[in-house]
């Protein structure tokens, strides 16, 4: 029966553009598919490594310049997707390390910090970033000599990178490996008992991330033709967080269904409101306050784990498992 | 040779030493007993054993090999393994997964990002088998939160068990239990091989000291008294800490 | 030399207003664990008050003052009714100051506009001081005396009085003050209403010189950030050392690397984060 509903959900996305004749709706549905693939990737640190950070526009955004800038430099698409991929590996690899000496609290200001960091090369640091005026390009990637220019060739082009993306996240959280990272999670201190490395665990973990942001990252630039240091502000990164976090950190659908949500607000509410900031934090603060488990059910754990306000040095048994004699 | 040798281990936090000059010689196969009042350094000394805690000073060996630099992690892969005092499994997973987990932290499978977990027969077998050892196969499919408390001692024995550890760390084992389960933990824990070394810290005298074989007596971190079960129970100085008791 | 003179006084009294902005946010940060990530909106809404009351015809320093009362309201509203909801959930309060300072950065955009609005600096101080011969401008030189003053003050507060006491020993260990019989819900509002109120006069005195517009919040937020986590947090000395080394950081990177001047400011946060978290001063780590 899920099986069935998820080859139905499946087949109506991909036939989006033939039944939304309207180009604007389907490029609409084009953010919804790039976010959803930066959402879950966002949801492999945030839901199933538990850190949360509020830095990761800051990888997305780096791949979207590296892209833009080889773009501009003359190379080929091969050579551009490859080289923005490593170059924010690389910086994922750098967030990582210096992330990692802090936990909870401590990781989230190290990734602001880091974030802030890569917004003030993007705004300040002009002969590389172009600052405040952006980098523009004005082509898109010609895949088996296909044109991807108009709204339903690149919505088609996104709906197989989306599909890419749920089918490795649906492996990575059925390996071995994704049963570490998560039990990493919920009981650090055990698992590293057990024999698994821990700090290894989450860092490759937050590569993976890395990875599918700058995927993600890569196939905003060619949508967009544009990138800004707007896309690496703190309120970029807030964004990102608000979809995983409402759609719910448990499942693989959350953040697809949060990366819709947050868009579709985003659209509809910059058509009716003006300040559309107003209405994100808004946003987050009724969610935190009053919907801590987020809008696809079962993702209690994070909150759990975000209220259970715990030592790093204890273990984080967050069910209150503590029935001392 | 020794299975587990601890010599003049010492940790202090701030001006309080937690663990003073404990010597400790377990040898391959023994029932070892370690017990002491509330805040006599017990779970300091396993922590230090671990590793989750450095020592100040002082060397830890395990089956001749010095540990006392090894990581935690490794020294898992070495043969120790521990249960906790408070019950640390895996929230939200069966108590399947639960033990697949534990012994999955051996496994060069742990790395694996793209077989299938559930498809690993080997492993989930193993852990079937380890649920067994406690007398828990007919619960595997239960998310841990379904179950009795009883039950999730039983499987913190089991995630321990399930790694076949040279020597075995029990913390507590029978906290909170009722008499009829301390009863079949026991038996449980009688029902160990001798190939595996046992060390167990307790609080609850009566069904510890028929574990017991011999006992360390900690105090304030030092180690009062020691030797066989007859001669601790004996001693004048462990009646005199355990006034009351 | 002149530039760097002037360079020097600029620093300086950025570093009296970083002061005043962190000294708050130190001080929420170490007693109530929160990053009160609304401390920036905050000095922008209270210098938006400003601008209003000395539109309305008020004094400047009554102005500022009024503001920094208002801000000090508007954090014992958001204190009572929204963070004390989330006790001991320190990420949710970090998201919740988070979304919360979107909505006043863009309530104050919906209502003063998005020109920037200059502050006539208060005629009393206009003009120049002449001191050893060099001439420094009067309203820079107030604002030192100000930050100066205000830092005495916070001291003998913390240091002298009952409250002080028991600020300090809630920071130091909140469930031993709880225990001992001190209301620290009570000194949660009053730390955070204090926070906010000299953000906001900050936010006000600060008008002349930076002027009031949007996106002021985001300039300020990630300095105060900066200046906690290197000088310590719930730590005044940290604060005040922290305050005029960021003031330094800042004016000199923009001056001699305007490019990188953003870097130049956050890595040695980086690198106090990840090397001493408490902070050079602080004993209470992220």
């Amino acid at each position: 029966m899920k099986r069935f509903a998820i080859a139905l959900a499946l087949l109506v996305l991909a036939t989006v553009p033939l039944w939304i004749g309207n180009s604007y709706y389907v490029n609409v549905a084009t953010q919804m598919l790039i976010y959803a693939v930066f959402a879950l990737g966002l949801n492999v640190l945030v839901g199933y490594a538990g850190l949360v950070t509020l830095g990761h526009a800051g990888l997305f955004g780096i791949a979207a310049y590296a892209g833009a800038t080889l773009i501009n430099a003359g190379h080929g698409h091969v050579t551009v997707a490859i080289g923005a991929c490593l170059v924010t590996l690389a910086a994922a690899a750098v967030f990582a390390v210096l992330a990692l000496r802090g936990t909870g609290l401590g990781f989230v200001m190290i990734t602001v910090a880091l974030g802030q960091i890569v917004w003030g090369i993007a705004y300040r640091w002009i002969s590389l970033t172009n600052g405040d005026n952006g980098v523009s390009i004005n082509v898109r990637p010609q895949p088996f000599g296909l044109s991807l220019e108009s709204a339903p060739a690149f919505y088609w082009a996104s709906f197989v990178v989306f599909l890419v993306a749920l089918g490795s996240m649906a492996i990575f959280v059925a390996s071995p490996f994704g049963a570490a990272v998560r039990g990493a999670r919920d009981q650090p201190r055990r698992m590293t008992a057990l024999g698994y490395n821990v700090w290894l665990t989450r860092f490759i973990a937050f590569l993976f991330s890395g990875l599918w942001s700058a995927i993600a990252g890569l196939l905003y630039l060619y949508y967009n033709q544009f990138v800004s240091p707007q896309v690496v502000a703190l309120s970029s990164s807030a964004e990102a967080l608000l979809m995983v976090i409402s759609g719910g950190t448990a499942t693989l659908l959350g953040p697809i269904v949060g990366a819709v949500l947050v868009i579709v607000m985003k659209d509809i509410a910059s058509a009716y409101i003006e300040r559309w900031n107003f209405v994100l934090g808004a946003i987050f603060v009724v969610i935190v306050v009053f919907m801590p488990e987020g809008l696809v059910p079962g993702s209690v754990r994070l909150w759990r784990w975000a209220l259970a306000s715990r030592r790093p040095t204890l273990p984080a048994s967050a069910l209150g498992e503590e029935h001392s004699p | 040779m020794t299975a587990l040798e601890v010599r003049g281990l010492n940790k202090s936090f701030g001006g309080l030493r937690v663990t003073a000059a404990v010597d400790l010689v377990v040898e391959p196969g023994e029932r070892r007993l370690i017990i002491g009042p509330n805040g006599a350094g017990k779970t300091t000394l396993f922590n230090l054993v671990t590793g989750e805690l450095r020592p100040d000073s002082g060397s830890i060996s395990l089956f001749g090999s010095d540990i006392t630099r090894v990581a935690t992690r490794r020294r898992a892969h070495l043969g120790l393994a521990r249960t906790y005092q408070i019950i640390t499994l895996f929230p939200g997973e069966t108590l399947l997964r639960n033990v697949t987990l534990s012994l999955l932290g051996l496994s060069p499978l742990r790395w694996n990002p793209v077989a299938r977990l559930d498809a690993q027969r080997d492993l989930i077998a193993g852990a079937r088998a380890a649920l067994g050892r406690v007398g828990l196969e007919h619960l595997a499919e239960r998310p841990v939160g379904q179950t009795a408390y009883g039950e999730r001692r039983r499987v913190e024995i089991a995630m321990a068990l399930a790694q076949n550890p040279k020597v075995l760390l029990l913390d507590e084992p029978f906290a909170g239990l009722s008499i009829d389960e301390r009863r079949d933990v026991l038996a449980l824990i009688d029902g160990i091989s001798r190939d595996v070394t046992i060390v167990m810290i307790e609080h609850d005298m009566d069904v510890a000291l028929e574990f017991a074989e011999r006992i360390t007596v900690l105090h304030f971190g030092q180690v009062i008294v020691e030797g066989t079960r007859a001669e601790v129970v004996e001693h004048p100085r462990t009646k005199e800490i355990y006034l009351g008791d | 030399m002149n530039l760097w003179l002037i360079l020097a006084v600029n620093s300086i009294t950025l570093g009296g207003l970083l002061f005043l902005l962190s000294a708050g946010f130190s001080l929420i940060f170490g007693l109530m664990r929160i990053p009160n990530l609304t401390h920036g909106s905050m000095f922008m809404l209270g210098a938006y008050f400003g601008v209003t009351l000395i539109a309305w015809g008020f004094g400047f320093w009554s102005a500022a003052l009024l503001a920094g009362l208002g801000v000090a309201a508007f954090g014992g509203i958001i204190e009572r009714f929204v963070l004390r909801r989330l006790v001991g959930a320190e990420l949710a309060q970090v998201l919740v100051t988070l979304g919360l300072s979107f909505m006043v950065a863009d309530a104050c955009l919906m209502q003063w506009g998005g020109d920037p609005i200059s502050v006539e600096t208060p005629p009393a101080a206009v003009g120049s001081t002449p001191i050893f011969g060099m001439a420094f401008p009067t309203y820079r030189l107030v604002i030192i005396a100000i930050a100066v003053a205000i830092a005495a003050a916070l001291w003998g507060l913390l240091d002298k009085t009952r409250l002080g006491a028991m600020i300090r020993a809630a920071v130091d260990d909140p469930s031993m003050a709880r225990a001992v019989g001190i209301r620290v819900s009570h000194l949660f509002t009053i730390v955070f209403c204090l926070g906010a109120g000299l953000a906001g006069f900050a936010g006000v005195i600060g008008g002349p010189i930076l002027s009031v517009y949007p996106g002021l919040d985001q300039d300020m937020l990630p300095l105060a950030l900066v200046v906690v986590i290197l000088g310590g947090s719930g730590s005044l000395t940290g604060s005040l050392v922290g305050s005029f080394v960021v003031g330094f950081l800042y004016n000199f990177g923009q001056a001699m690397f305007p490019e990188l001047a953003y870097v130049i400011l956050f890595l040695p946060m980086l690198i106090v984060l990840v090397v001493r978290p408490q902070g050079l001063f602080g004993r209470v780590a992220l």
